[in-house]
């Protein structure tokens, strides 16, 4: 017999957690979304257009796959066109989920236990995105595991010394370790969604993912063990995979790929970009569903100086990047960032600088933090930024290279468009399926940001 | 699990309604010499842990192997590709290239390590386990939730029901409750 439910909302306060709550009303509150609520309109509206799309990104690969690659813009010399520009983006994305679990974990930052959980889930959405591409790239996607060692009959084995092969476990590594991470988050939650579910099917489903946990002391042990373990071993792995990513563009000769600062500078980006699609997440999300007690201001200031601070590194990188290239006396570097300051992709290169680096300043001013509505339009001309740094990075390159006989400009099709918007769609659907069956925020983990669950001292001598 | 008749309880269940409640209690009934006890709690409680002598487990080592397992796979597993499976001489470069087989024995060595921590975790905490004689109390559903409890089993060799019963009410529980098989 469970005590009955008590959903309290409360304001948004200046602290990680707004004051008033308990551990009953918490749980009840995170747990409502999922169990008793009613489904908002706004739910239906995102679900359905995320729907809407990723039939789009289903017919885009069926036309793909009926008619091949060249339904895609991707032209000689730019052969990787839209393809890896989204890839490269989307996995960025991802990178914020794994910081703010892992990283923050780690330095024991503890507001991030309210933002933790659908930041990790993005993580894996994006992940998934990001995969489609190099996938559907491949041209016959069907025999990807051609990418994989294992004995066969053709008697061939993957190139282990190209970077494209490294992305492939890098790749694959960081999906694995992404979702092992967010499960192992998730069991407590499940067996509380398991002990508040009324119906038969809902206790059956999270009773059989929860894999019967009970909150024994024995188990919290091992399991802060692990926790911390898990962050300890996703943190170099989250930095190491943008790193690799960028190793497929420095490790080639292309003017204005080869060079040695891409890693900080791709992992500098990744975050930046994950920040934003965070606050372009949580910001809707916790007005709909009434949650500023739990994601409150703070979080959304904490995550515009992340962001910031991130935006700067980038803002540094696209400065040092530009001296580099001058300062080399390499006439092929020199002439490719010419190119990008004033040929055919200028309006890219302006525009991602506006975006990125001009935009983000608007950052500095608490009144802007500390504004959802700003924030949110603050983070999607970030999103939009980091996009066109990535596209100007691939197309520009490839399509101006040593050779000017060979130079060719890069035309996306509407299919390549209809691929990009499909994975957009592909993200929405699964990121509010995840809203709608599993606990967006972490119930036991924002249970201890309060003030009751400190131990007390004196009666504990007592 | 013990080896008693079936009618005889698993064990006595107290309820406190806070977390410095059952700290108190796991330390009393620590020091009233019971040891076959387990406390359970809606989140990690370090002074619990302290309380019952939990902090040291093989998870750790679980990882540590695994993560040299992961090391070693992806190193030699390279070493023979490269080497003697499928050669492919570039310009007379050498066949053993250890700096191009780093990343591939680094992430090797993460998803080793990552896969041997979520399994070492449901190995020592064994799960999954469906069934379990605590979930028989009806208000341990409140576990998960806002309560917290300590249960005394009856494996112990002080575990007498009166007398157990006697000593947990000692401890201002909100209930006291037997725990069936």
């Amino acid at each position: 017999m469970a005590d009955q439910p008590e959903v309290v909302e409360r304001p948004a306060g200046q602290e990680i957690i707004a004051p008033g709550y308990t551990f009953g009303t918490v749980t009840d509150q995170i747990a409502a979304v999922v169990l008793t609520r009613r489904t908002p309109l706004f739910w239906f509206a995102c679900f359905a257009a995320g729907t809407g799309l990723l039939m789009l990104f289903l017919l885009s690969v069926t036309v793909l796959l009926a008619k091949g690659v060249g339904v895609w813009g991707i032209r000689s010399p730019v052969m990787w066109g839209f393809a890896i520009t989204n890839f490269v983006w989307w996995i960025g994305i991802g990178h914020a989920g794994t910081l703010i679990s892992a990283i923050l974990l780690l330095l024991n930052q503890r507001w991030r236990n309210s933002i933790n959980r659908f930041a990790e889930a993005m993580t894996l959405f994006a992940v998934a995105c990001a995969g489609m591409f190099p996938l559907l790239h491949l041209g016959r996607p069907w025999l990807f595991y051609w990418l994989f060692p294992y004995p066969n009959t053709m008697n061939v084995q993957p190139q282990f010394r190209s970077p494209l092969v490294w992305d492939v476990f890098a790749v694959s590594t960081y999906a694995t370790v992404s979702l092992l991470f967010w499960y192992v988050g998730l069991m407590p939650d499940l067996a509380t969604l398991r002990d508040r579910a009324r119906n038969r099917f809902g206790q059956i489903a999270y009773g059989v993912m929860a894999m019967g946990w009970r909150g024994s002391a024995r188990h919290w042990s091992v399991y802060e063990t692990a926790s911390l373990l898990l962050a300890g071993l996703a943190t170099p792995l989250v930095l190491s995979v943008h790193t690799v990513v960028s190793f497929d563009f420095t490790i080639a000769i292309v003017p204005g790929w080869h060079s040695t600062f891409f890693p900080p500078y791709f992992v500098a980006g990744a975050i930046y970009s994950g920040f934003a699609m965070v606050l372009a997440l949580a910001i809707p999300l916790r007005a709909v569903y009434g949650l500023q007690g739990l994601i409150t201001d703070k979080h959304l200031e904490n995550s515009a100086k992340l962001m910031l601070a991130t935006g700067l590194i980038v803002g540094y990188a696209y400065l040092l990047e530009t001296f580099m290239a001058w300062y080399s006396g390499d006439p092929f570097e020199q002439a490719a960032f010419w190119n990008r300051m004033t040929g055919p992709y200028a309006v890219c290169y302006w525009s991602l600088l506006t975006c990125n680096i001009l935009a983000p300043q608007a950052l500095w001013f608490k009144r802007i933090r500390t504004s959802p509505v700003l924030l949110f339009i603050s983070s999607i001309v970030v999103l939009i930024g980091m996009w066109l740094e990535r596209y100007m990075i691939i197309v520009s390159s490839l399509a101006q290279d040593y050779l000017p006989s060979s130079w060719n400009l890069f035309h996306a099709t509407r299919w390549d468009w209809f691929t990009y918007v499909g994975t957009i769609g592909l993200f929405m659907f699964l990121f509010f399926l995840f809203i709608r069956l599993l606990p967006m925020i972490s119930i036991f983990e924002v249970r201890t940001l309060l003030p009751s669950a400190k131990v007390e001292r004196e009666e504990v001598r007592g | 699990m013990t080896q008693a008749p079936s009618n005889a309880p698993y064990g006595l269940m107290a309820e406190f309604d806070n977390p410095t409640a059952l700290v108190a209690a796991a330390r009393a009934a620590r020091a009233q010499g019971y040891h076959k006890l387990d406390a359970y709690s809606p989140f990690a409680i370090e002074e619990l842990s302290d309380a019952l002598d939990l902090h040291k487990n093989r998870l750790p080592l679980i990882v540590l192997v695994g993560g040299i397992v992961g090391g070693l796979t992806g190193f030699l597993l390279q070493c023979y590709i490269t080497i003697w499976d499928f050669p492919i001489n570039v310009g007379g470069r050498p066949l053993y290239s250890w700096p191009a087989y780093i990343i591939i024995t680094f992430e090797l060595t993460i998803l080793f390590g990552a896969l041997s921590a979520v399994l070492g975790l449901l190995a020592l905490c064994g799960l999954p386990m469906p069934y379990h004689p605590v979930f028989n109390v009806p208000r341990f559903a409140t576990a998960s939730r806002n309560r917290f409890f300590l249960c005394i089993e009856a494996a112990d060799p002080l575990f007498d029901a009166e007398k157990t019963t006697r000593f947990l009410e000692t401890l201002q529980p909100k209930e006291v409750s037997e725990v069936a098989h």
